[in-house]
């Protein structure tokens, strides 16, 4: 049986199930209901495969490679590799396209009548199919089509509610910064097809150690910028929180708990396994490109008060903390140490399969909440929670969950991550080590900004009364939405409960790279429930957490509520109001919330601040007049980076236009000018 | 026995902790020349409280009701995690120093959660602070705790408070500087001078008294209680992370005796030192706090350079 469901044919069936998908979509889209039908039940199903796939894979524990037809070019084969590391990412795009699907089956719903519901299903389903050849492909001109596909897919999907002119913005933004990344990729795919003479990741494995180390440092360099803009890590971040939010709510789920991670795999795919050996400091790079990620994304989500802008912000943090891991295990693999890099590898995997789950739950319920508000802004919410109450509780998991509060799973990925952090300042020499502690305290940092933002964006959302007339017409959400939320939060716990278990099997996609195959491991699990690091240093269980806290709080409430005075009552009156009459006006915004955060750290987000106050009488100063203030927050990288860039292009631009005439003559002598040029520089 | 240990540990942290708010308050009304409330007086106004009736507010939804149970069960299930008076329980469950942390940072949470669900405007800054605060405290207090861990090669805290790895000279600096970073922080997290005034309503000044104003009757009294177990929960980590010495080593009645003994005294005078704070020096104002919490990260940081 497990022979034929880890058979290429079985890949085969997944794939066709998402192409079939994506036709069918496409001729059915006359009929809004039936194409809605059509493609959520082929995404399903389609992902049931997937996760049936993935799994039977990482059991077996066999790798597989087969080819995929021919092709009629002599480089492209469309050759494919599935190892285990493959299996896990299949694992985690499936299982977040099955409850993005449940989902979406009912979120859609609003756009009838409206879009065009087929394109919308063709768009998704070429999107995940790009996203599952982009982690099997073994052969990098493959992969490069395999990865537009991905990208042009969810460029459409995130213009697709086209009649708003800031999606169009946001759409064509990601496609520049998407295509500025694969063009890094291309340069440094090229520069290993040079030295190694093969496409074919396999061939290129055994040719890499031909490669000289100043044309790798160029290679590691290229490819860091190439797939961390996909990733999104800092500066090439931008066009992340303007594109998550422009999409439909389940494909932003989709995007930022699933997208982003391609980048990561290909990271780990390069790294950590093509390009072994490599130098210590591209790992210490990637440490400080991710402490940096990670406290920046946090630090601009605190200032935001977009809700779906806040989640991608999130987004950027939590790459950053799994580049945390991933940095630690390249520098340890490079000093030799293989056992703490695995740990390293399996922090990083593990965060990026909780952050997958949590970050797609968080979209999903602000999808959820945008689809009754009909608004982004959160300073508008306010008392959604007795309006949306399930609603309100999914999001409250995924925000416990992406704050790394116990038992939820956020916590134990964080907490290995810390593990691997902490066994690199016991265990490197002065100068790595400083790094090390640098990175330790940035995540320690990013934990408690997190928290903050989450009480910020659940308590000005959820709580409190009211700010707008349209959350007091707001509804729960349909059966197929609360389905797909609360699928996703059950999974934020059981992910952390069994942490534990969790690991092992990613542990054993690490072991299967070729640096790790003979690695001790590092992490043991006692009585099957204890996680222990590092011949104890540190150890954690979920479940009895768990357990202990669930007994306390029976006993608490049992003993005050029918031990210790049982006839007490209680009355319901109004909140405390000085007097005046309370309006909502009186809460706290999201805004107010963060301003002293903002204000702490204005020399990174430089916020705007209202510097003097004019007085209708300058002498009394009593009367203040009535001004406009907008408070808020200037990204550095736009002011510091992109605009310069962007003004230096423009000024090239218009140098380049006076040798443009317009007279097709000269064009035909510049054309034989450079072919003159090229004639000469090769004879 | 081993039962009996395990109910006392269980239960020292919430029985202890209203008498450590008695000494403090006792310790400064002696400093301002008045005679004071008895130092069992917490008790009895928690006994107080928990007989009267409430009143909750229409706009308040099942956040605000709760939480005082979540975060005084918190404080319940932290103080049965950390060593108090024996070292040989080596709870590898939950007695690791990251799940401490981060198991009050759910009582942070709901606190913060259930101070803005009212929607009265002191509670919304009242959260609004205290978050400020404790995001930018989270670096301090764990660098602290993992110079202590790092010391003594295990970051399980039981197996901290039982290491003999302090005493010798190489190690005598990083622990001094990592306790002055934590003293810092313990200021911070459990709302004392110079960050926030426990005795006060004023609203120019108050954190944690804001987030809790809306609450009456039991519940008030979980979120006292719950406060005070907070302060006892540092009190106890101060204590035995940084001088671990006095516990008890093994399940001997004259040892436990002992062991409590000794730790009592050392709360005793850390009450001191909080009393002798907060009646000799000024409430900061709120934009120089995150200086002094940032003093306690480079002073961990210094302190973690020094280990060899």
């Amino acid at each position: 049986m497990l022979e034929i469901i880890t058979s290429p044919i079985s890949f085969f069936i997944l794939l066709s199930l998402f192409f079939i998908g994506a036709m069918g979509s496409l001729l059915l889209g006359k009929d809004d209901a039936l194409a809605n039908i059509w493609s959520s039940f082929f995404a399903i199903v389609g992902s049931l495969w997937g996760l049936l796939f993935s799994l039977s894979t990482i059991i077996s524990g066999d790798a597989l490679s087969f080819t995929d037809g021919v092709s009629p070019f002599p480089l492209l084969s469309l050759s494919l590799h599935i190892d285990m590391l493959s299996a896990i990412f299949i694992f985690i795009i499936s299982l977040i396209i099955l409850f993005c699907s449940i989902y979406g089956a009912g979120y859609v719903k609003h756009f009838y009548k409206k879009y065009n519901i087929g394109a919308l299903g063709f768009f998704y389903h070429l999107f995940i199919a790009g996203m599952l050849l982009v982690v099997t492909a073994s052969n990098g001109l493959f992969f490069l089509i395999a990865w537009e596909i991905m990208s042009i897919a969810s460029y459409f999907l995130v213009v697709y509610d086209r009649n708003e002119k800031n999606n169009i913005n946001a759409g064509f933004l990601y496609l520049v910064m998407t295509h500025i990344g694969t063009a890094f990729i291309i340069i440094s795919f090229l520069l290993l097809y040079k030295f190694t003479g093969s496409f074919d990741f396999e061939a290129i494995k055994t040719g890499a150690i031909l490669i000289p180390s100043s044309v790798k440092n160029v290679i590691f360099v290229f490819a860091l910028i190439g797939f961390g803009t996909k990733a999104g890590i800092v500066p090439f971040h931008i066009w992340l929180p303007a594109a998550h939010p422009a999409a439909p709510s389940h494909v932003s789920a989709l995007m930022s708990g699933v997208m982003i991670k391609t980048g990561i795999f290909m990271m780990i795919r390069l790294f950590l396994d093509i390009l072994q050996p490599v130098p210590a400091w591209w790992g210490l790079t990637v440490l400080v490109v991710g402490a940096i990620s990670s406290l920046l994304g946090v630090l601009y989500a605190l200032t935001e008060h977009d809700i779906k802008r806040l989640l991608a912000y999130h987004s950027i943090e939590n790459i950053g903390i799994i580049l945390l891991g991933i940095g630690s295990a390249l520098t340890f693999s490079s000093l030799g140490m293989q056992s703490l890099a695995l740990l390293g590898l399996v922090a990083a995997l593990f965060h990026t399969l909780n952050h997958a789950t949590f970050k797609s739950l968080l979209f999903l319920s602000a999808g959820s909440v945008i689809n009754q508000t009909h608004t982004r802004n959160m300073e508008e919410y306010g008392g959604l929670i007795k309006y949306m109450p399930q609603t309100a509780f999914f999001f409250l998991i995924g925000a416990m969950a992406i704050s790394a509060l116990p038992p939820f799973n956020g916590f134990f990925s964080e907490w290995m991550t810390f593990q691997s952090l902490f066994q690199g300042i016991i265990s490197l020499n002065f100068s790595t080590r400083w790094i090390f502690i640098l990175a330790a305290g940035a995540l320690a940092f990013t934990g408690g900004l997190a928290l903050t933002c989450f009480v910020k964006a659940f308590g000005a959302t959820f709580l409190a009364r009211p700010r707008s007339a349209e959350v007091t017409h707001s509804k729960e959400s349909s059966f197929p939405l609360l389905a797909g939320m609360g699928a996703l939060a059950t999974l934020s716990l059981l992910f952390g409960i069994f942490s534990g278990q969790l690991t092992f099997f990613l542990e054993k996609a690490g072991n299967s790279l070729g640096i790790f195959q003979a690695a001790p491991s590092l992490v043991s699990l006692s009585r099957g429930k204890v996680l222990t690091v590092g011949n104890g240093f540190a150890s954690v269980s979920g479940l009895a957490f768990l357990t202990l806290f669930l007994a306390v709080i029976f006993i608490v409430v049992f003993i005050t509520q029918f031990i210790i005075n049982k006839r007490q009552k209680i009355k319901i009156g109004a909140t405390w109001d000085c007097g005046t009459d309370l309006t909502s006006r009186m809460e706290i915004t999201t805004t107010g919330f963060a301003r002293s955060i903002v204000l702490i750290f204005k020399g990174i987000l430089k916020p705007s601040i209202q510097h003097e106050i004019e007085y209708h009488d300058s002498e009394s100063r009593y009367l203040p007049k009535s001004r406009t203030v907008i408070l808020g927050a200037r990204d550095i990288h736009q002011s510091y980076f992109y605009q310069p860039l962007h003004k230096i292009v423009n000024a090239l631009s218009l140098r380049v236009k006076n040798i443009q005439s317009g007279n097709i003559n000269v064009y035909i002598l510049y054309i034989f000018i450079a072919l003159l040029i090229t004639l000469f520089v090769i004879l | 026995m081993t039962i009996f240990i395990w109910t006392i540990q269980f239960i020292f942290a919430p029985v202890i902790s209203p008498l450590c708010i008695g000494i403090i308050k006792k310790i400064k009304a002696k400093l301002q020349n008045r005679q004071g409330a008895s130092i069992f007086q917490p008790y009895k106004d928690l006994w107080k409280l928990l007989h009267k009736d409430e009143i909750i507010s229409h706009d308040a939804s099942w956040i605000f009701r709760s939480a005082p149970f979540i975060i005084f069960a918190v404080t319940i299930v932290v103080g049965a995690s950390i060593p108090i008076f024996t070292s040989f329980f080596k709870s590898t469950l939950t007695g690791d120093m990251l799940i401490i942390v981060y198991a009050l940072a759910i009582s942070t949470f709901f606190l913060a959660l259930a101070g803005m669900d009212t929607g009265s405007a002191f509670g919304g800054f009242g959260s609004s602070r205290e978050m400020t605060l404790s995001a930018l405290a989270e670096g301090g207090l764990i660098f602290s705790l993992l110079t202590v861990a790092l010391v003594s090669g295990t970051s399980n805290l039981f197996a901290i408070s039982s290491s003999t790895m302090f005493g010798q000279g190489q190690h005598v600096l990083s622990v001094l500087l990592a306790f002055s970073g934590f003293l810092i922080v313990l200021l911070a997290e459990t709302a004392r001078f110079p960050y926030d005034n426990p005795d006060t309503h004023l609203e120019l000044t108050m954190i944690h008294e804001a987030m809790i104003l809306e609450y009456s009757g039991k519940r008030l009294a979980l979120m006292e209680w719950a406060s005070a177990n907070k302060l006892f929960i540092f009190f106890a980590l101060g204590a035995n992370l940084f001088f671990p010495f006095g516990l008890a080593q093994n399940a001997y009645a004259g040892e436990i005796v002992m062991g409590i003994t000794i730790f009592m005294a050392k709360i005793f005078i850390f009450c001191m030192v909080i009393a002798f704070i907060e009646s000799s020096m000024a409430k900061f104002r709120f934009f120089r706090l995150p200086d002094l919490l940032l003093i306690s990260f480079i002073f961990n940081i210094v302190a973690l350079g020094l280990i060899y």
